[in-house]
């Protein structure tokens, strides 16, 4: 009797060494096949980034600065404008079209109208993109002449150059595309490259000759 | 000092430093187009100036700053000092109490952490080329 109950706790040990193996195994090959997984490897593809941070946490405002906590979280500001992409994560044009900001024209006068010019600039362009559109409406809305002519494009036909390199230096367009308006990432290039080319050669002047009528 | 304390005060130390580990390894993002400002700041011993621009363009279209008040496209390209803001210029034309809340609340504006050199935040031109060091730092 006693023999076969030592045969047993034996055979009871080998059963429990034998389960342990398997598990250890299953786990080790567990561990070695995500290394192996070539898809791991995006260098390039970075997590998206928090964005619109509260000022404590946005990695500039100094956490222990007495006035930190007056400041607006930029989220709370956010919550009701027209949504984007890119920058602020703010369409600031279709947030001031749709009436959810009414920004001020005149420092002091609530009720002072900006003086709109609704001409499209189009420019065509050398390589393939599509042709740049440039709408003076849009840009009215905001600035006064005075902001761009005539030093930053002279008001004549043909006397700019401009390229991708100057606005990416900060010239041109670049003076304030890519800092406040809206910034140039891959996701941005349709926004100003938005006629085909070959196709309504004369829209800049029939809205021009719109705006004369 | 018991043992269970001893034992409280290392987890706190340990989450603590685990907390900064996980901070500093944060990609942090603040406002696209804010500009820190310490051209003077540091120099004269208060903290960088951060101004946020997306808090300025929900109340002022461009124009108002840029074409009446003669703020000039470039972070840092105004020469704006104290004097000048107390004077009703640049910042001053609304920051009197009167539009705005006056220049006596130093901390709001003056917000920055230590060292940051003057630049326009998550610029394309930053990217390309990174600002300098501080005028401070430089020496």
């Amino acid at each position: 009797m006693r023999d076969i109950l030592q045969s047993l706790k034996f055979i009871t040990l080998l059963f429990v060494i034998a389960a342990a193996l398997l598990v250890a195994g299953v786990v080790q090959q567990a561990n070695a096949a995500e290394p192996k997984n070539p898809n791991t490897f995006n260098r390039l593809l970075t997590p998206k980034k928090p964005f619109n941070l509260p000022p404590a946490e946005d990695g500039y405002h100094d956490p222990e600065g007495e006035g930190v906590a007056y400041l607006q979280p930029p989220k709370e500001a956010f919550k009701d404008l027209v949504k984007s992409n890119v920058g602020n994560h703010v369409d600031w044009v279709k947030s001031l079209e749709t009436g959810k900001i009414n920004p001020r024209f005149d420092r002091l006068d609530p009720k002072a109208k900006p003086i709109v010019m609704d001409l499209n600039i189009v420019r065509e362009v050398k390589g393939s993109m599509p042709n740049v559109v440039y709408p003076h409406k849009q840009h009215t809305e905001w600035l006064d002449c005075s902001n761009c002519h005539p030093a930053i494009f002279i008001p004549q036909k043909g006397a700019n150059q401009i390229s991708m390199a100057a606005i990416l230096m900060g010239q041109k367009c670049g003076v304030c595309h890519g800092k406040v308006a809206f910034p140039i990432t891959a996701k941005t290039c349709r926004k100003c490259h938005s006629q085909p080319k070959g196709k309504k050669k004369g829209k800049a002047k029939k809205t021009a000759a719109k705006k004369q009528e | 000092m018991n043992h269970a304390t001893r034992c409280g005060r290392r987890f706190a130390l340990l989450l603590a430093l685990a907390g900064t580990l996980w901070l500093t390894g944060q990609p942090v993002q603040a406002e696209y187009g804010d500009l820190v400002l310490n051209e003077n700041a540091e120099k004269e011993g208060m903290p960088p100036v951060i101004f946020p621009h997306w808090f300025h363009r929900i109340r002022f279209r461009c124009k108002v700053c840029h074409a009446d008040l003669g703020f000039q496209f470039k972070a840092g390209g105004s020469g704006i000092n104290m004097l000048k803001i107390i004077d009703g210029q640049y910042c001053g034309a609304c920051h009197n109490g009167e539009i705005a809340w006056s220049v006596e609340n130093c901390n709001i504006c003056h917000s920055g952490k230590p060292g940051l050199p003057t630049q326009v935040i998550g610029s394309r031109l930053g990217k390309l080329a990174p600002p300098g060091p501080t005028q401070g730092q430089q020496k």
